[in-house]
């Protein structure tokens, strides 16, 4: 009966991403619930030494391969599948990072187990696995029943508790001795992020604006508002693409991981894409003309207004308290 | 070189969204749809590559509502040839569309020589949204994803791949293959109305045809609904005055300003 729960660890440079830790917190929980066993897959050159740190897991398979770092997904689907086989998984959980991207796809179509991306919350219900997958920049919730519990689940990074998956325990570990495709890609080099004139990740205050700015000028609006307040500006992805700021300022799934004292949102829709990378900010405020905007879900404060009448206003008034 | 680029229409997020009566999908009666954001970045980057390399931009879709007017805007852009493989594809999940584009890009069930397939690196309206690695895996090309640079390099090309917290990666992939694009090196470029008119009274759409494939085992969905307004935040009225002085209200009482 194939009906085991595998996690796909994801490692970059030797080092277990916090994804690892949200998936393995979630499988614990389900294996638990379903009464199965819960294994996971490290892989990667010279990675035995980490899977002593995925105690949440029953037992750990390691494929030690070092065509397996920054491998492609085609090659990373190849050992997950065996894993899968050995372990008799039904059921898969990926990182939905851009490191993972493509290996539950290509999983999906050699196994034909079928695949949910996206995935905010999951549930047992009777016995039955139910993936609830966020849609249209977090407009939209999607809920799938797998049958028999079997799939390919997709973990969106930031919506399960990563401490939930750190364990003193120590798991089984068995070497796998799975074929490794020969990667199709090579990989060349890291490229390490670009700090910039301003480091946005260790701001107390960040003024974060995006499409609702409008146009690079309106931008000095911004920093004036960031030096009235002692603070920094950040921005969302397609202010970055505009090229109105560099990629050092980007906030969100691809570009920084802030947690400032205030994280004033400024014309941004709140993609789930960028709320990954402010969750954690201690205080948050949020100005958009769309009522529904998902930035308004998360954030402390809100106002449904137009920022370019907003900013000016605000920061004249933070100048008259400061004074 | 031969580069295809792959849209998609999906519902534009800044309007309100709808279900469909039946509560399982988006209605796509009401639900205003546009490009993708990342087609268009994937539109731009293969005009650079051909602007600086020479080659050919061939923009291919699946017959969808409105999706005539993406083409023709491609085309006005500056894409050589614009292709519509008709049928009714509603319902079509990412990787039975990538079945599709496999069937018409590869019908001998690899892709010819020099040819680079770009298209997003996601779409955010479907429960599988990654049509390029399903497409790679299915005409045995090479694929990378979160592409932000694209440079040909002796017969290959080296790539930039986005990871997180600002961290990138280099690759460089033999030719062909395929590159989900997350942002194009530039802007994409921008094209004034009249001129797509224009296009339209003298360039086509060529429609292609191909057999519908099996259809790949699916997840049904249960449900499709808005998120409750849950953990919502607390709303400051008023003008923007108004709403500025409730904001140095709260920072005060926060001890930031």
């Amino acid at each position: 009966m194939s009906n085991g729960i595998l996690v796909l660890v994801e490692q970059v440079k030797g080092e277990i991403s916090e994804i690892t830790y949200e998936m393995l917190g979630l499988g614990r929980r389900l294996a638990d619930e379903l009464k199965v066993p819960l294994t996971a897959a490290l892989t990667g050159g010279g990675v035995a030494g980490l899977a002593g740190q995925l105690g949440a897991a029953d037992k750990v398979l390691v494929v030690d391969s070092p065509a397996l770092n920054m491998a492609p997904a085609a090659t990373l689907a190849g050992v997950a599948g065996a894993a899968a086989a050995q372990c008799q998984a039904g059921l898969v959980l990926v990182g939905g990072t851009n490191v993972s991207l493509g290996i539950g796809t290509i999983l999906s179509l050699r196994t034909g187990l079928p695949y949910v991306n996206f995935c905010k919350a999951v549930k047992v219900e009777n016995g039955a696995v139910v993936a609830t997958s966020l849609l249209c920049g977090g407009k939209i919730l999607s809920d799938v029943k797998l049958a028999e519990n079997r799939g390919i689940l997709s973990i969106y990074p930031g919506a399960f508790p990563a401490e939930a998956g750190k364990s003193d325990k120590s798991p089984t570990v068995e070497t796998l001795a799975a074929p490794v495709e020969a990667p199709a890609v090579e990989f060349a080099k890291f490229i390490e992020p670009e700090t910039g004139d301003v480091d946005i990740t260790k701001q107390d205050i960040l003024v974060a604006v995006g499409r609702g700015i409008q146009s690079q000028d309106n931008l000095a609006l911004a920093e004036e508002l960031a030096q009235a307040l002692g603070g920094a500006v950040c921005a969302s992805r397609p202010v970055i693409d505009q090229n109105w700021l560099p990629l050092s300022r980007q906030v969100g799934k691809s570009g920084m991981s802030v947690k400032p004292r205030l994280y004033l949102a400024l014309g941004i829709s709140g993609a789930p894409e960028h709320w990954e990378g402010m969750q954690g900010s201690r205080l948050i405020i949020s100005i958009n003309t769309d009522p529904k905007a998902p930035i308004f879900e998360g954030s402390h404060y809100g106002a449904c207004a137009d920022v370019l009448d907003v900013i000016p206003a605000l920061t004249e008034k933070v100048r008259a308290r400061k004074a | 070189m031969n580069y295809y680029v792959l849209l998609k229409m999906v519902p534009d997020t800044v309007e309100e969204l709808e279900i469909a009566p039946d509560g399982k999908a988006l209605d796509l009666e009401i639900n205003r749809l546009k490009l993708a954001d990342s087609d268009e970045h994937a539109i731009e980057q293969a005009l650079l590559l051909k602007e600086k390399h020479g080659g050919e931009v061939t923009v291919v879709a699946l017959e969808a509502p409105d999706v005539d007017d993406a083409l023709f805007t491609a085309l006005a852009k500056g894409a050589n040839r614009a292709i519509k493989i008709a049928g009714d594809w509603a319902g079509l999940q990412s990787l039975g569309a990538a079945k599709v584009m496999a069937a018409y890009l590869a019908p001998g069930g690899q892709l010819p020589a020099e040819t680079v397939v770009l298209l997003r690196s996601q779409a955010y309206d479907d429960l599988e949204g990654e049509v390029g690695p399903a497409l790679a895996e299915l005409v045995k090309a090479p694929f990378v994803g979160v592409v932000t640079s694209v440079t040909p390099e002796g017969g290959k090309l080296r790539v930039l791949k986005e990871f997180a917290g600002g961290l990138r990666g280099e690759f460089v992939l033999p030719v062909p293959c395929v590159l989900g694009i997350q942002s194009a090196e530039k802007p994409p470029r921008y094209v004034p109305i009249a001129k797509v008119r224009a296009t339209q009274k003298t360039a086509k759409i060529e429609t292609a045809e191909v057999a519908a494939p099996e259809k790949p085992a699916v997840v049904e969905v249960e449900r499709m609904y808005k998120p409750e307004a849950a953990g919502r935040a607390q709303m400051f009225e008023g003008s923007p005055e108004e709403v500025a002085d409730q904001v140095v209200e709260v920072l005060a009482q926060n001890s930031l300003i």
